[in-house]
């Protein structure tokens, strides 16, 4: 049995009194895609911002269980958080470029990291852009202010900003939802890329998109993990029946 | 519309009329006010400038009584405070908007934005009590000038009453920084302060630097606290120490002389002059203030 990269143990996650999540368990293996699917409200986005801390933002919240990274918990006490998120990468719906011209955008992880040196951030810099498939696009004008690219172009540059860090797991959050066919098809090539070197989970904007990317696929419904298993079977043979209805369309 | 206006009895669609006219005469009287207030000081105001050499104007001498109208310490005495109290003001009002936005939790944000707007609401009368009566004497003897009535006093109160306004102008620019740039600089592993520093202040960059012009407005534009605490000298104010030393601005001037002085005079003439030098100081700030709003919407880089 192969260690999962992260485990998601028991974990029941309450906003405002209310259950948003009820006692989830499931495992994310090593290089894989990983998709979290299912109609809109069932606390996929939930779940990414929990892998990565973000939700110790918002304020109101009670959580039990554990999430394992590499078997540590990762709400342990002593946690460096910071770090934590170094290592664990995420892109957001909405493309978000952050004041400033290409370079620093992508170079912006790692200036917080304290990285000066300069071969170092030219590596990282072509690297990353290379593999979010933006750096033929963008090589000749990397000192423009970022807000001047497409659509399209500033979510590949937000893949670029999160590789440039070297992260061990990507965590994207419907990143093709506010892009183009072309563009979404560009996105997704280079996840399929990027899954031999990192571990990918995903909240994909359409069940299509879902059956496309899913090495493993996680089906949820009202803030319950309905079913989890390999996306080939989840979505050709699906075991339950509310996961059937919901990948043939009659609801949702 | 159409309905409702027909079938309605024609009592009540001659009262909406004589309702709607009176607010369009009222909305278009202030227009006019306006202009009548701007109409009135050019016309007392500009004879000033036709009937008084140039030399005397940019003199650096003001004793009206000798006919020596120089207004350049005047200018500049206001120009010399507001740029001290914003210079004040601007890293305290910034750093409490960030306080109040980004770092205090809930309950002290609901208790300290009315407090804010409580100061805001101050009379300028009692903060000028306040700054003869404490700060003045704590500055001369603090420092051992000759007297407590200097730029430096009249700065700290002018930095005190601009300190509300820039700071609810510089909260609403954090405010309007997406929640998302925070959730993305966190994401990659930024502390608390390096997303405040490096993504939301420069995304909040043109509202804050609109808080800094409403401030300087403010102080500009102020009259009794300067006339109660710079000791009003006109002298010209060069040089570090004269931040020491009383000044006189062109507020304070023409309140303390525009109730002694003949009418038609050229002293009265040139009390409106500064008037006008006035208007168009606040008015380029203000502009200022505005294209920076403008810039802001058209690189629609803050959303």
């Amino acid at each position: 049995m192969v260690e999962p990269k992260i485990r998601i143990e028991k974990v029941t996650y309450a906003y405002g009194g209310k259950e948003v999540l009820k006692d989830i368990s499931f495992d994310i293996m090593a290089n894989t895609i990983t998709v979290l699917f299912g109609p809109a409200g069932g606390s996929k986005t939930t779940i990414l911002r929990m892998i990565n801390r973000l939700n110790d933002l918002v304020e109101g919240t009670r959580m039990s269980g554990r999430v394992l990274v590499d078997g540590q918990d990762i709400y342990a006490g002593g946690t460096d958080v910071a770090a934590l998120r170094r290592r664990i990468g995420m892109v957001f719906a909405l493309p978000l470029p952050l004041p400033g011209t290409i370079r620093e955008n992508v170079l912006y992880g790692l200036k917080l990291a304290g990285i000066t040196d300069k071969m170092q951030k030219d590596t990282a810099l072509e690297r990353s852009l290379n593999q979010a498939a933006l750096w033929d696009e963008v090589k000749d004008r990397l000192d423009h202010p970022a807000v001047q690219l497409s659509g399209g172009q500033q979510q590949r540059l937000c893949i670029a900003r999160s590789l440039a860090l070297e992260p061990e797991v990507l965590l994207l959050d419907e990143p093709t939802s506010g892009l183009d066919p072309i563009s979404t098809r560009k996105v997704e090539e280079s996840l399929f890329e990027l899954k031999s070197q990192y571990t990918i989970v995903i909240v994909p904007h359409s069940t299509q998109q879902a059956a496309r990317l899913a090495d493993y696929a996680a089906f949820f419904l009202m803030g319950e993990l309905i079913e989890y298993g390999e996306g080939s079977k989840i979505f050709t043979a699906p075991r339950n029946k509310r996961t059937e209805e919901y990948v043939t369309g009659r609801f949702g | 519309m159409l309905n409702n206006k027909s079938s309605a009895p024609k009592s009540i669609s001659s009262f909406e009329f004589a309702i709607e006219a009176i607010i369009r005469v009222l909305g278009f009287s202030t227009i006019g006010f306006v202009l009548l207030i701007f109409l009135f000081l050019l016309k007392e105001g500009v004879p000033f400038f036709y009937k008084t050499d140039l030399i005397n104007i940019f003199g650096t001498r003001w004793y009206p009584t000798f006919d020596l109208f120089g207004t350049l310490p005047l200018i500049l005495g206001s120009v010399a405070i507001t740029v001290v109290a914003v210079i004040m003001a601007l890293p305290m009002g910034v750093a409490t908007a960030v306080f109040i936005r980004e770092i205090a939790p809930g309950w002290v944000r609901e208790i300290l934005k009315p407090m804010i707007e409580t100061l805001a609401g101050i009379p300028s009368v009692v903060i000028g009590f306040f700054g003869m009566t404490v700060i003045a004497p704590m500055v001369r003897e603090t420092l051992g000038v000759a007297t407590g009535l200097t730029i430096f006093t009249g700065a700290v109160t002018l930095a005190y009453m601009a300190l509300p306004t820039m700071i609810s102008v510089a909260e609403d620019a954090l405010d309007t920084v997406p929640k998302n740039y925070r959730d993305a600089a966190l994401a990659m592993g930024a502390t608390k302060w390096q997303t405040i520093r490096h993504v939301v202040l420069p995304a909040a960059r043109s509202g804050i630097s609109m808080a800094v012009m409403l401030g300087m407005g403010r102080a500009i534009g102020e009259t009794m606290t300067v006339m109660m605490v710079t000791g009003n000298a006109a002298r010209m104010p060069l040089g570090l120490d004269a931040l020491f030393k009383p000044i006189r601005t062109m507020t304070a001037t023409i309140a303390a002389e525009m109730g002694e002085v003949a009418g038609g005079s050229i002293h009265y003439h040139a009390l409106f002059g500064i008037g006008i030098v006035l208007f168009v100081l606040t008015f380029f700030i203000n502009l200022a203030a505005a294209r920076a709003i403008f810039q802001k919407r058209r690189k629609g880089g803050l959303r």
